[in-house]
């Protein structure tokens, strides 16, 4: 069946650039929940369905246009929560759902509202052709690549932020290059993922992982191995019973955060 | 130009948050093997004074000379502890390692000399037994001495306590103020320490600074402290 289904050309691109998001979604994600930011992927998702309905009704590249824009956003909600008066929380609600309301206000004015929108939404697996593939790929390496090499500065600021700015780590930095790689990923999943759905990348197998691993290093392992193995069998789940990929997927992590939450208790 | 004998000078200082001046023509030094305690009501600006002297800050006037050859970030910080470390899963190597961070600049791992510097730190708080447990199943203490090896990892000739026995019990506060008193007395480490614990806090330091309005300022001994109204009006019925 496994050969089966990868005898689709489509599909294989669509597992390719799946797991590769999945595990830039989960390593960024570590630190992003524990940093009490979980909710940025949600916004960010967002403001790329804003950016990609208004690429679709000027004819243009819908990755070209969203990724910069959404690395616009990303870079303007940490500068509104870090500094301001609007808190984090109440500054990814009001640029996700501005987002959104402009996309949907550009798509029912030109196209109308039709399964390409929907597929935005919730995703679907026919949205990559090839040439998105190679960007995908190219653009998961390098977040992976800074990842490993931002590791252990990442730790850092996520930890204690002020002693790490105290003892001269430039925290400010390392917290943009945070958001600009979830930008990027968030982008790149949210079209198999779906806008409502790909937040679900970030948070879940943080979340999973922190139930039973002690570690820093091992949470992000845990993760990263979780969000692979869900995203697998979401895809296979999504094609056997012939449910949507997104929500697919989404409910398999689901269940392993479940499994994971009573083995964290059983302790 | 005059030559800063001291370890740190502050002269005519002015610090506020908001546009608003909360401490103003604040002069004092701090000599290399000082235990100098910081005290004052909430808002009196203590915490914005060490940010300052971190350089998180910027003074709205006056100057913070180091001495030569010494450096800002030769500063053992110990922060307070911050929500986010409630839960977090750090082992505590991982940690103290990260003191280290400071010093690394770009460079992207740890090399052996970063590790045998958290490694010493570690032994010097007595907490090389606790290396591979998770920092958040840890007790407040050792919790906070985790955070001082890690400020020691950073920096060791002057190290600056930021409220580090909030929320300790009475036995894990004692013990906590003999380990500063240790690093201080025996190996010459400078302490700065900022403390609502007054009594705990005055017990072993040689110095005061009393921060609350020009006209409820103070710096000099410890002994003379407790002489002062002031002194006597805060401490209450403490001591």
């Amino acid at each position: 069946m496994i050969l089966e289904l990868f005898s689709y050309s489509f599909i294989t691109r669509a597992f390719i650039v799946g797991a590769l998001v999945s595990l830039c979604a989960s390593l960024l994600g570590v630190s992003l929940v524990l940093k009490r930011y979980s909710m940025i992927g949600d916004g960010l998702s967002h403001v790329s369905f804003g950016a990609m309905s208004v690429a679709a009704a000027m004819n243009l590249a819908p990755l070209a246009v969203s990724v910069p824009v959404v690395l616009v956003a990303a870079f303007l909600l940490l500068r509104l929560s870090e500094n301001s008066r609007i808190k984090g929380d109440a500054a990814i609600a009001l640029i996700s759902s501005s987002a959104l309301a402009i996309g949907v206000i550009v798509t029912s004015l030109t196209t109308g509202l039709n399964t390409d929108v929907c597929n935005y939404m919730f995703g679907s697996v026919l949205a990559m052709t090839k040439s998105d593939v190679v960007l995908s790929v190219v653009l998961c390496v390098t977040v992976i690549f800074v990842f490993i090499l931002f590791y252990n500065k990442i730790f850092a600021v996520t930890f204690d932020e002020n002693f790490s700015r105290a003892t001269g780590v430039r925290a400010g930095l390392y917290n943009t290059v945070i958001a600009m790689l979830t930008a990027v990923t968030i982008v790149l999943g949210m079209r198999i993922m779906g806008a409502l759905l790909i937040s679900s990348l970030v948070i879940f197998p943080a979340l999973s992982a922190m139930r039973v691993c002690r570690r820093f290093k091992t949470v992000v392992v845990c993760a990263a191995v979780l969000s692979l193995v869900c995203f697998f069998a979401g895809m296979v789940a999504s094609y056997v019973f012939e449910t949507p990929v997104g929500a697919s997927v989404v409910v398999m992590d689901l269940i392993v955060f479940g499994v994971f939450f009573l083995a964290g208790r059983r302790r | 130009m005059e030559i800063t004998v001291s370890l740190l000078e502050i002269k005519d200082l002015s610090l506020g948050y908001d546009g608003k001046v909360v401490v103003s023509g604040l002069n004092f030094t701090v000599e290399s093997g000082d235990y100098l305690c910081v005290l004052g009501e909430n808002g009196s600006g203590k915490s914005t004074l060490i940010k300052a002297i971190l350089g998180l800050k910027s003074a709205y006037s006056g100057h913070i000379h180091f001495a030569d050859g010494f450096s800002r970030r030769e500063i053992g910080y110990m922060p307070q502890k911050t929500n986010i470390q409630r839960d977090f899963p750090a082992g505590v190597f991982e940690v103290v390692l990260s003191g280290c961070q400071g010093a690394m600049g770009l460079k992207p791992f740890y090399s052996r000399d970063e590790k045998k510097r958290a490694l010493a730190a570690m032994e010097r708080l007595n907490i090389l037994h606790i290396k591979n447990e998770c920092y958040r199943d840890l007790s407040g203490g050792q919790q906070q001495r985790v955070l001082l090896a890690r400020a020691l990892a950073s920096a060791d000739k002057l190290i600056l306590l930021d409220e580090p026995t909030t929320a300790l019990d009475p036995h894990a506060t004692a013990e906590f103020y003999r380990i500063i008193d240790g690093l201080n007395r025996e190996e010459g480490v400078t302490v700065i320490t900022v403390s609502h614990d007054t009594a705990g806090a005055l017990k072993s330091s040689t110095k005061v600074l009393h921060l609350g309005g020009r006209e409820s300022l103070f710096f000099g001994d410890t002994k003379d402290y407790i002489e002062t109204k002031l002194g006597r009006n805060f401490l209450g019925g403490e001591s």
